[in-house]
């Protein structure tokens, strides 16, 4: 393996290796997703058109405040037991192995996510065709709320209260990807075609992954100071 | 006690202790400016101003709407603004501007969210729609919020402006974003009133009223912000021997 990306080797095995080890807490996030959506039905009736035309909004609303709850974990135990200050101290770069955590933080907790929804969209006659944009679109998607919600959650790191400000701080900022995630299903829907919604997701994960990275190693930094 | 000497370029005002006195010789004569300038531009909003052929008197919010809009968005880059300069050149006093002129900018964008409200229901027909504008506009008070929330919840101030200056950069980064993307998805809210490149569509009255409006706004954001500024640095500086200086100075006088 190239010297480059031993590090990043290195945190993502250990990561995704913690994440196998406590698996009850991956699949907590994973239950939160299901029941929410669940939910919807009861709330605003189980009329199927009705039901069919908000399932791209509701599960994708689901996915984003499953990926929110789950945010907290991503930094939280390394900062409690020093890993997170030695991984700062260690000449690695700092981008390198934050956009490793994030990538593992990501299979852990958004893959899952990806694979369920077409189950779930089926409960919301959602018609067959769609679900591939569907998982298109979260796929490109979930990876930009984890790269932002890095980002508030270094910047929350170790506060009292941490989880609910971080609801604050990137709630507006994943507005965009809400709407073209959503966007994405609904003008396919709507036959007038999803690629420009995933064209601009995907332009948004390019963003995301060049910039995210780079703040969330200046707030880990600030945070251990 | 004795001043340091220092350079005399404008860049001496970036110590707290320069700052503080010139804040507060400026702030009363922008208090001044803005007094003069909101009496103005409510006297041509109000009497002088024509009223409008569709709308009728309805239109006058727009005296008070759009510039409280524009200046929500103006405060935000300034912000941000400070908290990059704060940031690369390490100054104290950038990040105790950029939290000086939070609450302003939280403050203009209720105005402009709820004086937007009051026009909306006479000419829309609700106080609300799910528009492009009014709902970034929404999203930009909550960046204000997080903004303020986050440097309130971190007791250590070094900290505290770091990481309030790392989330208004974040913010100003998405806020061209959000923009596009709500616009994109939705749209009803009326065009630019004023635009650089075209001839304004407007009675020259009712131009000059808004922008002697805005230029009020200008002065009254100036002025609290230096008011706001003042009690921080005081704050910040207290282990400082001039600080002591001011407070007793400024015991004795009361």
């Amino acid at each position: 393996m190239s010297r480059t990306l031993g590090p990043f080797a290195a945190v993502l095995h250990r990561d995704l290796l913690l994440a196998w080890r406590g698996r009850a807490d991956v699949l907590v996030t994973l239950a939160f997703f299901v029941v929410v959506v669940c939910l919807f039905p009861f709330g605003v009736g189980a009329e199927t058109n009705q039901l069919r035309s908000i399932a791209p909004g509701v599960l994708w609303v689901a996915a984003l405040l499953a990926t929110l709850l789950s945010l907290h974990r991503l930094f939280a135990q390394d900062h409690a037991d020093g890993t997170l200050e030695q991984l700062l101290l260690s000449p690695e770069p700092t981008v390198l192995w934050v956009v490793a955590k994030v990538v593992a933080h990501w299979i852990a907790t958004g893959l899952p996510l990806v694979i369920v929804a077409p189950a779930l969209a089926l409960l919301f006659d959602v018609e067959q065709g769609a679900l591939g944009v569907l998982v298109l679109s979260l796929a490109l998607g979930t990876p930009i709320l984890a790269l932002l919600g890095a980002v508030g959650a270094a910047l929350t790191l170790g506060l009292r209260g941490g989880g609910m400000l971080l609801a604050l701080l990137v709630l507006p900022l994943f507005v965009p990807v809400l709407i073209f995630g959503a966007g994405a299903v609904d003008s396919h829907l709507s036959g007038t075609g999803a690629d420009a919604h995933i064209l601009l997701l995907g332009g948004g994960l390019l963003g995301a992954l060049a910039l995210a990275p780079v703040a969330c190693a200046a707030a880990l930094r600030i945070a251990v100071e | 006690m004795k001043r340091p000497e220092r350079g005399k370029s404008l860049f001496r005002f970036a110590a707290p202790q320069l700052f503080y006195p010139l804040a507060g010789a400026l702030a009363p004569w922008f208090a001044g400016a803005a007094a003069v300038l909101t009496i103005l531009g409510l006297w041509l909003a109000f009497f002088v101003a024509p009223t409008d052929a569709q709308q009728g008197e309805v239109y006058r919010v727009i005296f008070i709407h759009v510039p409280a809009a524009w200046m929500s968005m103006f405060v935000y880059l300034i912000m941000a603004f400070w908290s990059a300069v704060g940031l690369v050149m390490n100054t104290r006093l950038s990040f105790m501007m950029a939290r000086a002129l939070a609450p302003t900018g939280a403050m203009f964008c209720v105005v402009a969210l709820v004086t937007g409200a009051l026009w909306g229901k006479p000419t829309w027909g609700a106080y609300w729609v799910w528009d492009a504008r009014l709902t970034s506009q929404l999203l930009l008070l909550f960046l204000y919020f997080g903004f303020m929330a986050l440097t309130e919840a971190i007791e250590d101030p070094r900290r505290a402006d770091k990481a309030g200056a790392i989330i208004a950069l974040v913010g100003a980064v998405n806020v061209p974003i959000i923009y596009f993307s709500v616009k994109w998805w939705n749209t009803l809210h009326q065009g630019a009133s004023v635009s650089l490149t075209k001839a304004p569509s407007m009675a020259a009255t009712m131009l000059a009223g808004m922008l002697v409006m805005a230029l009020a706004s200008w002065a009254y954001t100036i002025t609290v912000t230096l008011w706001r500024v003042r009690p921080l640095i005081l704050e910040r500086e207290r282990h400082a021997e001039w600080v002591a200086a001011e407070l007793d100075a400024l015991e004795g006088r009361i």
